[in-house]
């Protein structure tokens, strides 16, 4: 679990040095967005899967606010690239970071009860960690469009707030 | 008889309303870009906070020693009239990284 972890951390740590395939090794707007977008979907996903199998309150309340919030965060990058005529790209981080998460679901789902409580506050803790440093030592630093930059940054005092939200309740769990 | 004893009872009661009202405030505090605004505010026992939601998210206002708990969805008011002096710090159960604090006197 901990490499896997370490591996879904990597891929987004990896921007920092490589970034995905362009020229400067700095990813572009339609990239960033890719990216933003993706790593939302993902966690809306591991929310839904923590709802069909937690009956843990603390969980549930937890994972209701990740598919709200990231839901409302990625309705406002969608609107935002269409009024920006923006094509969201697809990239290598938005694909390591899909295979990454689908092996974590995977994972996960072999789990029950109190254990799987365990392992996906535990991931979401590591996830958000991994998310808000590239946000902003990468994703944002990077982004050239004003409005995209700005929502990027509101979205990362969001995502903070649910890093501290997932400690909470990992604490809760122990 | 019935009516002379009505009238007087009427009008100190609207009294009393004017005086209490004269005294309570309205304060606005503004949740907005996942922050409370102003963060620390003083209040007197009978005022009303009114907190505003201005982001697209949803927010609460939870007081750390259990006495409220305010549940704002995106671009909502959320009213609490103060009843008790003291002093109370709160957050937001969705994100923690927002704090505030209400000092409440008589």
């Amino acid at each position: 679990m901990f490499i896997r972890v370490a591996g879904m951390a990597g891929a987004l740590a990896a921007l920092v040095f490589a970034g995905p395939a362009c020229a400067q090794g700095k990813p572009t707007d339609p990239q960033i967005a890719h990216i933003a977008y993706t790593a939302g979907q993902i966690d809306i996903e591991a929310a839904e899967q923590a709802l069909k199998k937690s009956k843990n309150k603390e969980v549930i309340g937890f994972a209701q606010n990740m598919v709200s919030d990231h839901k409302a965060v990625n309705e406002k990058a969608l609107a935002l690239v269409k009024k920006l005529k923006v094509t969201p790209e697809d990239n290598d981080t938005s694909k390591s970071l899909s295979q990454q998460a689908a092996q974590k679901r995977a994972e996960l789902g072999k789990l029950s009860g109190s254990a799987f409580d365990k392992a996906y506050v535990d991931n979401e803790v590591a996830y958000h960690k991994a998310v808000n440093s590239a946000l902003e030592n990468t994703l944002i630093p990077s982004a050239t469009n004003p409005e995209l930059k700005d929502l990027l940054s509101t979205g990362l005092k969001i995502f903070q707030g649910h890093e501290q939200h997932a400690e909470h309740v990992a604490a809760a769990l122990k | 008889m019935r009516r002379a004893f009505a009238g007087p009872t009427f009008g100190a009661l609207l009294l009393a309303l004017a005086a209490s009202s004269a005294r309570a405030e309205v304060i606005e505090i503004k949740a907005e870009k996942l922050a409370f605004a102003p963060a620390q505010i003083a209040a007197h026992v009978g005022d009303t906070i009114v907190w505003v939601n201005a982001d697209f998210v949803a927010h609460t206002a939870t007081a750390r020693n259990g006495a409220w708990d305010m549940m704002m969805p995106p671009n909502t008011k959320k009213e609490l009239v103060l009843k008790s002096a003291g002093t109370v710090d709160y957050y937001c159960k969705f994100h923690p990284n927002m704090i505030g604090k209400i000092t409440v006197t008589e």
